[in-house]
């Protein structure tokens, strides 16, 4: 009769009027489930759903449809929403109203994707852990916190283990921050993607495939990705082997990534730690798969690697002929590889002097990494700076979880 | 039940207003469809004059689909009520538009029990979709909002943990744009003849063009193996699989009127599917049904590749086999 209940309780919010915020607090334990579900689904916008101390064991996908809900745990390891028992749905949690904020709370081993939000404007992770516990493994999930279609996204002292594509994804939005985050043992650590408008700032990417990408695609529903200043970031040792599934276009990560940007226009990186990535510590391809999108330019266009430090990296490099290469090079590939693509119009790459670089020279775009002739990278220094107005997710998402 | 019979019961079920008035006074309660409340049990709507027998009161009819929404093999009752005096509208071959006030009722039965009920109301504020649970005496079935997972053994005879939705999953499959919309009745997947007696009963304004495209499900692979199979994944796919809807992102649009071969699949690659990629390349290979993602996904029931994501625990092995047709039919 509880359900009941439940029902009765809504009617007479109705009746009541507006509905004043209200906190529901939800226990671990049996029928963990349900009460979770149920507490999400009448949360009035407004309330915030608490979720105790404890280990929730959960065998279905969570979801939030209720506008300006705040789902707060006990603690990033106190609160854990426990997956390993799911038998449905392609994520643990899904949110699909505006203005939800998640904060201190885990997720551990979804089948699927860890959280993900989708049409969700102005959402707030913050102090959010998803992980699959078994390690770097390409049956886990895909993306750990998913923020998609989008406007307004604040991702924000988060931390994702374990992805077998991209730890914190954010794809086809805009007004997007992923800040002061750790991301390890993924595929991709962060992963931009046809997006516009992003701040990447003050993150470690560590022992990833790749740490930072910067990507835009074809034959998406938004297209179009750009303006992503990549600052500020610890981008170091991303040396785990690529273990996505295959015919993901992660699989095409190379085992030491640092940043990577693929076809993409105005990305600023600067102010970054590099180090130790042992492929690259800064990448700007070309997409690299034939495609038929006529709305697609699959060139990196006015990519800016502006100052940033470079430690070690590029010695143990995961291409074809990759040791002789470094060998030519003296040892070690230098910091910034582009694959020498543009789209003759707009220059791909703009470095500060004294960047280090190489580039591949392939022939054409799609064109097998072999038939490239390799050279030190010759490309202008930036005009001024760009980017220089706000960006990234309105201040209200930081006021949300400041103080 | 084949069509012709159940064009039968249909006519029966508006012609027979009279007589179960006469046996029981049960009528549609319109305060319970259209008031701002979740009613907590499936009789407070009154829409079955004996529910165990899931006979519908008066003014509520039952309907088919040419092709059905698979649910792990669950028998299937549909009925649409409208209110007195108002009408629903066609909207060419697309889903006919309900005024406020209808409602949609559809009963899941497994072995001869009834399990749930799910009803979509027209609300002054949009569509309400509501998942009903029965009790083990048959008599009645209460609201579920968070949904719910017992024991079943379907058809094939195979135990499952099936899954009733819970509300919010209710608008996975039924969201579109924000709004709720309702899913099945399509006029191209409606037999012309129930569209036309809904006509003579006063309750549908015309019988919309296009109606009755769909091919029945019962005779794929009699005619064009493309239409049954581009029907099921319509019925199956496409309330998620298209713009505006929760597989947008992907990029998929599995809708019977997209015509764009790279649109519904053909060497389309995955965006966002991860492992349930399986390894392959292209959501449909023409010619190569064993590398094609789409079928890969429908023909399994692991969570995080299994697709539908929703409302599955087992294969439709029909649906698969009339889908592998299709791609291992298709010129490479």
């Amino acid at each position: 009769m509880r359900i009941l209940k439940g029902a009765a309780l809504i009617a007479a919010f109705a009746a009541a009027g507006p509905a004043w915020a209200d906190t529901i607090t939800v226990e671990a334990g049996e029928g963990a489930q349900e009460r979770l579900q149920e507490a999400l689904i009448l949360a009035a916008p407004g309330d915030e759903v608490v979720l105790g101390a404890g280990r929730f064991e959960l065998t279905d996908g969570l979801s939030l449809d209720v506008d300006k809900v705040t789902l707060r745990g006990a603690g990033i390891d106190e609160s854990v929403l426990d997956f390993s028992g799911q038998k449905d749905a392609g994520e643990g949690l899904l949110v699909t109203s505006d203005n939800v904020t998640l904060r201190e709370f885990a997720i551990e081993n979804p089948k699927g994707d860890g959280i993900k939000s989708k049409g969700a404007d102005n959402i707030v992770y913050h102090k959010i852990r998803v992980t699959w516990t078994g390690g770097p493994l390409s049956t886990n999930g895909a993306y750990g916190i998913y923020p998609v279609e989008s406007t307004g996204v604040l991702v924000d002292s988060s931390m994702v283990e374990g992805a077998s594509d991209a730890g914190i994804y954010v794809g086809q939005s805009r007004d997007i921050t992923v800040r002061g985050s750790l991301v390890q043992y993924n595929v991709a650590g962060i992963e931009i993607e046809n997006s516009r408008n992003a701040l990447v700032e003050g993150n470690l990417a560590t022992h990833n495939t790749g740490g930072i990408l910067v990507f835009d695609l074809p034959g998406l529903p938004v297209m179009g990705g750009g303006d992503v200043k990549v600052v500020g970031n610890l981008v170091t040792t991303n040396d785990v082997a690529n273990f996505a599934p295959p015919g993901n276009i992660v699989g095409g990560v190379k085992r030491g990534t640092g940043i990577l940007v693929m076809a993409n226009e105005n990305v600023l990186i600067e102010g970054n730690l590099l180090e130790a990535n042992d492929t690259a510590q800064i990448m700007v391809v070309a997409y690299t798969l034939p495609f038929t999108d006529e709305r697609y330019n699959p060139y990196p266009r006015n990519v800016v690697v502006g100052e940033n430090l470079y430690v070690d990296g590029g010695t143990s490099p995961d291409l074809e002929g990759g040791k002789e290469l470094a060998e030519a090079f003296g040892g070690a590939l230098p910091a910034v590889m582009w694959d020498g693509l543009d789209d003759g119009q707009t220059p791909a790459v703009l470095t500060v002097a004294g960047t280090p670089g190489w580039s591949v020279n392939l022939p054409r775009q799609g064109a097998d990494a072999t038939e490239g002739t390799p050279s030190p990278l010759d490309v202008p220094a930036p005009d001024g700076s760009i980017l220089d107005g706000p960006i990234g997710a309105p201040d209200e998402l930081s006021l949300r979880i400041a103080g | 039940m084949n069509p012709r019979a159940f064009l039968f019961v249909a006519a029966l079920a508006l012609g027979g207003a009279a007589v179960l008035d006469a046996k029981a006074p049960v009528a549609v309660n319109a305060n319970a469809i259209t008031q701002d409340a979740l009613p907590g049990a499936l009789s407070e709507f009154g829409f079955f004059a004996d529910p165990g027998q899931q006979v519908p009161a008066p003014g509520v009819i039952p309907f088919r689909l040419n092709t059905p929404l698979y649910s792990d093999g669950a028998e299937k009752l549909r009925f649409a009520y409208v209110p007195p005096g108002q009408k629903a509208r066609g909207n060419g071959d697309g889903l006919i538009d309900f005024p406020v006030g209808a409602a949609l009722i559809k009963t899941f039965k497994f072995d001869d029990r009834l399990i749930e009920t799910r009803v979509m109301l027209h609300r002054a504020d949009g569509w309400l979709a509501l998942p009903y649970r029965w009790n083990e005496a048959q008599t009645d079935a209460l609201l579920v909002v968070a949904g719910a997972r017992l024991p079943v053994t379907t058809p094939d005879g195979v135990q499952i943990s099936y899954r009733i939705p819970n509300k919010n999953q209710c608008k996975e499959c039924h969201g579109l744009d924000g709004a709720v919309i309702p899913l099945g009745p399509k006029a191209r997947n409606m037999s012309g003849e129930w569209l036309a007696e809904m006509v003579d009963a006063g309750v549908l304004d015309a019988v919309p063009n296009g109606s009755d495209t769909m091919p029945l499900w019962e005779t794929r692979g009699q005619g064009e193996v493309a239409a049954s199979a581009r029907a099921y994944l319509d019925v199956n796919c496409a309330h998620c699989h298209r713009p505006g809807a929760t597989a947008s992102n992907s990029g998929l649009d599995l809708r019977w009127e997209q015509d764009d071969p790279h649109s519904f699949g053909v060497f389309k690659r995955p965006v966002a599917a991860g492992r349930g990629a399986g390894g392959l390349d292209f959501s449909i290979v023409p010619g190569g049904p064993d590398r094609s993602i789409l079928l890969h996904r429908m023909d399994s029931i692991e969570p995080g590749v299994a697709m539908p994501e929703l409302g599955k625990g087992t294969i439709d092995h029909d649906g698969v086999a009339i889908v592998r047709q299709w791609i291992a039919g298709m010129r490479p």
